[in-house]
């Protein structure tokens, strides 16, 4: 089926606002893809994939292993650029603007677009430098005190606050797996973004922190539109309102979670979540 | 039959537990241990060498750390040793003349038989000329004190002082008790003879066995004489200085030098008389600071290392300001931002290859660009440093690309999502954590440069220099190159002081190393 009938929404910032068969997102259009094709060399990865992805809730991707959803989630904050061999064609908007025009700089698009890794990967610096280092090369604080607020807030909003907060300028390293993704997800908002991506933020922890990192994108959700790849079904059930199921590059179904999980449309997808592959 | 009830068939016998797997098992065994011991047996032939090594230019070195001087109680006449007068004291530092004149009145004073049997000439080479060199630039320090009788120390002949150490020649001492010789006069010359052989029978029964031309010196105090040979069933002996009645006041001790007189660089009455000075307590065996703290000289006894040494320090100046900028900055554009493409390739090849050009090509291009077409001045560090760090930039670059791989991708990634740029990624973040590695490339590529010979050689560093150079512009020499030179000096002396200049590029080496060793241990960063 095809998501990108351009139908108007709410004109002046979304101009592609997707309405799938039947259920009206709860939340205007954030970023729109719109025939996306990428390319690995001469091997194409992702296949003509459109889709919206709305504000102010969780998206995941699921599929198995090699699908393109990784691939497709580095699209949106144009990560795919540092990959030599990489090729994306189509076009992707945030709030309506086109990522990879060419006055949009990638590096500014990259502050806008927060990202989170699938291994949690500090900087080898103190826990108040990691958080603090995005809001410094962007000159957000002007003092000290801005910036010390900045990190108490980002690490609060990261639930990490508590645990930390007398050791400050011991490095982000020494922290345990969930803390140090945690403190990645502090460093990724404290540059205010409008969009975090998760790339499977949850793969490499135990499921004490898994669930941790759950309850916190569930609270992020207030603020920001979260995109979230992961290979746990029951994750993706749990924390997102909307789900694509991804399968050889091309998106074979996107909608409310609930629908997906509980009827898909797609024989494919019904075969995936029972667990019949991938 | 029961046999078609119950399975006869017993279970298939282990693969791993019959006679065959057991002998398997022991072969695979000893094949292990065989390797192992392959590989022991390897590390203990490196470390015997390595010992051997160490141990052959150590106990060379330990020979020139140390040496003996001659102490002088000189009477400094302003005559001679200010002839300029006493305001002058440029000319008093460098009145070598003079100061030598007074050393040598000294020795004539001390050892009047020298003159009488006009052998000076054999007195005078007991202290080379430029080893008064020290006393007069004290002096010149100090002249008020011209017309005071001062204490002065000069260093010995490198050849009596390798006689000191036993380098000359084998040597035998035999002690011989209380002898008394009896003094026959023949016309004007007085001969000495001892009764019988009774007291001499261990040393003619020794010296019977060994080689003509061996040399037997008889010393008691500081009174010395020669052993001439039998004669009518007496010994008969020549007095080479001191008096034959203090014999009388000291055992004696005899000592049998096999070597003749005519292949040694040291006389039968050198040895004498510095043997006298020794008994005297004028000669002391002394910590060599002149080998640190002089420069080059055509004497081993006063060449020293320290202006090979700043050469050598210009030139790894220079080496350095060429080669880690310019391989820092290589190795993070090759690595952190060009595309690949054949032309990146074709360069990284090319790097490759020119880490392994020899070292002498590299003198050449210098000596053809630098020296010929940029005429920049011969001899001179700035160029050696230039040659050196065009040596060690493919290196440097290697080393640091090894180190900017090494730090991983996901510390960039980490960096690009937070919104730095690349520049900012690689400054922040990339070259911070690969500090370590370029730092302990940059050391361990400074060290093999200082070690470099062939390419100094090409651009002239090879001159004699007795002067410490004052900036990289001047003539200097290096301390490798110092080595070849003094390996081909042609007196004995050499040879110790150039184990001894190895043991100071050795050391430099060794603490060059253990400060790469230092700052990977102590930057390194774990993630």
């Amino acid at each position: 089926m095809d998501e990108t009938e351009n139908t108007g929404g709410t004109p002046l910032i979304v101009p592609l606002t997707v309405e799938p068969a039947g259920e009206a997102p709860a939340q205007p259009t954030k970023v729109g893809c719109d025939n996306i094709n990428v390319y690995y060399g001469d091997k194409q990865a992702i296949f003509d994939i459109s889709m919206a992805i709305p504000e102010r809730s969780v998206t995941s991707f699921i599929g198995p292993s090699g699908c393109g959803k990784s691939t497709f989630l580095r699209c949106i904050n144009r990560m795919n650029d540092t990959i030599e061999t990489a090729r994306v064609e189509g076009k992707i908007f945030i709030d309506g603007e086109d990522v990879n025009s060419h006055h949009i700089d990638p590096v500014l698009l990259r502050s806008r677009v927060g990202m989170v890794f699938q291994k949690p990967n500090p900087f080898p610096k103190s826990i108040y430098d990691n958080i603090a280092y995005g809001p410094r090369i962007h000159g957000f604080a002007s003092s000290r005190d801005d910036l010390d607020e900045i990190v108490e807030k980002s690490l609060t909003r990261a639930g990490l606050w508590q645990e930390v907060k007398d050791r400050l300028t011991r490095p982000g390293t020494g922290l345990s797996g969930g803390q140090q993704q945690r403190l990645c997800i502090a460093r990724a908002i404290a540059v205010s973004p409008e969009v975090i991506l998760m790339d499977e933020p949850c793969s490499a922890l135990d499921p004490i922190a898994t669930a941790r990192i759950e309850e916190l994108i569930d609270e992020l959700r207030e603020r920001f539109c979260i995109v979230i790849v992961t290979h746990s079904m029951q994750q993706a059930a749990r924390v997102s309102q909307r789900t694509a199921f991804f399968h050889l590059g091309k998106l074979v179904e996107f909608g409310d979670t609930e629908t997906i999980f509980t009827n898909p449309s797609d024989n494919r997808t019904q075969a995936y979540i029972t667990g019949r592959f991938g | 039959m029961t046999d078609t009830i119950t399975n006869t068939e017993a279970p298939a016998p282990s693969q791993f537990r019959d006679e065959a797997a057991r002998k398997r098992l022991k072969k695979r065994n000893a094949a292990e241990q065989r390797f192992k011991f392959y590989g022991m047996a390897a590390i203990g032939v490196a470390l015997a060498f390595l010992v051997l090594f160490v141990f052959s230019i150590g106990s060379q070195a330990l020979t020139a750390f140390s040496h003996h001087k001659i102490r002088f109680d000189l009477p400094l006449v302003a005559e001679t040793v200010a002839p300029m007068g006493v305001g002058d004291t440029a000319a008093i530092a460098e009145n070598v003349s003079g100061f030598h004149q007074l050393v040598r009145e000294n020795l004539a004073r001390r050892f009047p038989e020298a003159a009488a049997q006009g052998r000076e000439r054999e007195l005078n080479d007991l202290v080379t000329r430029l080893a008064v060199l020290p006393m007069a630039r004290t002096t010149a320090e100090n002249p008020g004190r011209i017309g005071e009788t001062l204490t002065y120390f000069a260093a010995l002949s490198d050849d009596l002082d390798l006689y000191l150490k036993g380098a000359v020649a084998p040597e035998r001492r035999i002690s011989l008790g209380q002898i008394s010789f009896e003094q026959v006069r023949n016309g004007d010359s007085v001969s000495l003879r001892l009764p019988g052989s009774g007291a001499f029978l261990p040393v003619s029964n020794y010296v019977a066995g060994v080689i003509d031309g061996t040399s037997v010196l008889l010393q008691s105090g500081p009174n010395i004489v020669l052993w001439v040979g039998p004669d009518n069933g007496y010994q008969t002996f020549d007095l080479l200085t001191g008096s034959v009645e203090g014999f009388a006041d000291a055992p004696t001790r005899a000592r049998i030098i096999e070597l003749p007189e005519s292949a040694r660089n040291v006389s039968d009455r050198q040895i004498a008389w510095t043997l006298a000075l020794k008994e005297e307590g004028r000669i002391t065996q002394v910590f060599n600071w002149a080998l640190l703290t002089n420069a080059d000289s055509t004497y081993p006894e006063i060449a020293g290392v320290l202006a090979a040494i700043v050469g050598s320090l210009f030139t790894m100046l220079i080496t350095a300001m060429i080669a880690i900028p310019v391989g820092i900055s290589a190795a993070l554009y090759l690595e952190e931002y060009a595309p690949k493409n054949r032309i990146t390739d074709l360069i990284e090849v090319n790097i490759n290859n020119l880490a392994a050009v020899p070292s002498i090509v590299f003198g050449l291009l210098g000596a053809a660009v630098f020296i010929n077409f940029l005429s920049l001045p011969r001899s001179a560090p700035l160029v050696g440093g230039l040659v050196l760090g065009l040596l060690t930039l493919p290196t440097m670059i290697i080393a640091s690309r090894a180190a900017l791989r090494a730090v991983p991708p996901s510390i960039r990634s980490a960096a690009l999502g937070v919104g730095a740029s690349k520049t900012q990624t690689v400054l922040h973040h990339v070259l911070p954590l690969a500090a370590p590695g370029i730092m302990t490339g940059a050391i361990i590529g400074m060290a093999r440069a200082l070690g470099e010979t062939a390419p100094l050689l090409l651009i002239g560093m090879v001159a004699f220099v007795a002067e410490v150079p004052a900036g990289p512009t001047d003539e200097a020499t290096a301390l490798p190159v110092l080595i070849f030179k003094w390996s081909t000096g042609a007196e004995r002396a050499w040879e110790p002081n150039t184990a001894a200049a190895i043991v100071v590029l050795l050391t430099f080496m060794v603490l060059m190393n253990a400060l790469a060793v230092f700052v990977r241990r102590r930057f390194e960063r774990r993630w």
